[in-house]
């Protein structure tokens, strides 16, 4: 066990590289503060397609090409592709894997699959099982809404406190030949519950696991959290955040301006009228590989700490009136 | 549906996350749904006095073609995708009035339609309004009991 540290944590001693990232953005992400950072934005949410379905799945694919592209890689030289989404049996993953023809492992961490990815991807390639791996997720706010929620046509007012599903894909490229921001160390999150039943405040729910990812990330590595440049959660939400910070306050470990939320990041809350903000698997993937892995190209950010988080029920489970599980993975990047 | 009892951990947490909930703006989405769906009911009633005067239907029978006329408009108003836009500020308004079944039928026929004629349109076509219509049936039927015992 000479690469855990720690109860959780993992610290890579030959620490991969994110080579490459690919991201595709539906329109309304395209109208946010961070439209700059995207590689393609989209024009129409259905994106030619027949079905919202069919629209994920080709953003995912176009995101997952766009990061191959950027490394001059071909798909013959990616040993696995670690995907997953929203959707019932993780679809658009599926779809997206037989049209890379890479050998494909699904995953499914809801909104943490960015996170989740990218860390297990280390993983493997630290531990020499793979020589290149391409990490991707999306969501889509149409195939989320019909899914979790109602139909888009349905005239219902939204809570304060509700967040709104991303549009959008990202990918990215891990492997050794090349030059970027190096992953070094993953904590994996257990799931926890405190007692949240509400499908509709997300960031609630899914504020105590991302802050006992945290603290158990500080408390394995020792490291200072000032040291990090920005500490990021996946997509709590106004509300959301601000419980996390509460929650780490409480055990001792407050958290200072940089500490942020992917999903307070990508919208403008108050002129798109997103609520408590982002939701959905796109909101890290988007905000990490797009803005994120910008600043570590131009030299702003040198150390960053992606905390995914994830909602792990299931619309059986909550109408059953059962609480939501919920999930962070925490993942330390540098330049 | 028995909700499972909190831990005190649990208790604690739910009682600081309940705090940080934003409430929503009550005295503005009453006043909106106010507002709106009198205009609503007036517009209602514009019918029924069309229908009564031009079409020379009698006045309690002219409600029918009245409702008919609003839930087309509401099924209109879905399809065009402006209703969800209307129901965001006149909230119960636009849909306590017919108008807010229309959409729920209109707005789950058009979510399914990928899905097929028969699974997707037909079958998802209730999935909201499934509920509305069975307590509408269920009250129907005790009401009607209840007038034939004591009249």
């Amino acid at each position: 066990m000479g690469k855990k540290t720690g109860k959780q944590t993992y610290q890579f001693g030959n620490p991969p590289i994110i080579l490459s990232t690919g991201t595709v953005a539906g329109p309304f992400e395209g109208l946010g503060p961070l439209h700059e950072d995207f590689d393609e934005i989209l024009t129409d949410p259905r994106n030619n397609e027949k079905t919202f379905e069919q629209a994920e799945r080709s953003m995912l694919t176009k995101a997952c090409q766009l990061a191959l592209d950027h490394a001059s890689c071909s798909t013959a030289e990616v040993d696995l592709f670690l995907a997953g989404d929203l959707l019932n049996q993780i679809i658009s993953a599926n779809f997206t894997a037989i049209t890379l023809g890479i050998p494909f492992l699904g995953l499914y961490g809801a909104c943490s699959t960015a996170a989740l990815g990218l860390g297990l991807g280390a993983m493997l390639l630290d531990g020499g099982f793979a020589g290149t791996v391409l990490a991707a997720t999306s969501s889509h706010n149409s195939t989320a809404e019909r899914q979790y929620r109602y139909p888009t046509e349905y005239g219902g007012q939204r809570r304060p406190y509700q967040q709104w599903t991303v549009t959008g894909a990202g990918a990215a490229l891990l492997g050794y030949n090349g030059a970027g921001p190096k992953v070094t160390a993953v904590t994996f999150g257990k799931v926890i519950d405190l007692g949240s039943t509400d499908p509709l405040n997300m960031g609630a729910a899914m504020a105590p696991a991302a802050a006992d990812t945290i603290f158990q990330h500080f408390q394995d590595t020792g490291w200072d959290p000032n040291a990090f440049d920005l500490i990021v959660t996946g997509d709590l939400g106004k509300i959301g955040l601000d419980l996390c910070r509460g929650e780490l306050a409480e055990n001792g470990l407050t958290l200072g301006e940089n500490f942020n939320d992917c999903g307070v990041m990508i919208y403008d809350l108050k002129k798109q009228d997103v609520h408590a903000g982002a939701s959905g698997c796109a909101a890290s993937a988007l905000v990490t590989y797009g803005h994120l892995y910008k600043k570590f190209q131009k030299k702003e950010l040198q150390h960053l700490l992606l905390v995914g988080t994830g909602a792990l029920h299931s619309t059986t489970s909550f109408q059953q009136g059962e609480n939501i599980p919920c999930v962070a993975h925490a993942v330390r990047i540098e330049a | 549906m028995s909700k499972p009892k909190l831990t005190p951990k649990q208790q604690k947490y739910q009682n600081k996350a309940k705090k940080t909930e934003p409430k929503p703006h009550y005295l503005k989405n009453v006043s909106f749904a106010f507002i709106s769906g009198g205009l609503i009911c007036m517009l209602g009633q514009a019918f029924i006095d069309f229908y009564s005067a031009i079409m020379n239907i009698p006045l309690n029978e002219a409600a029918n073609p009245a409702t008919a006329t609003m839930i087309l408009i509401g099924s209109l108003l879905t399809g065009f995708g402006v209703f969800d836009k209307l129901a965001k500020y006149a909230g119960a308004g636009i849909a306590v009035p017919v108008t807010g079944f229309a959409n729920s039928v209109v707005s789950s026929a058009l979510e399914f339609r990928e899905e097929g004629l028969v699974y997707g349109v037909c079958a998802k076509m209730f999935t909201l309004a499934g509920a509305v219509i069975t307590f509408g049936v269920m009250t129907a039927f005790i009401f009607g009991l209840i007038h034939a015992i004591f009249h």
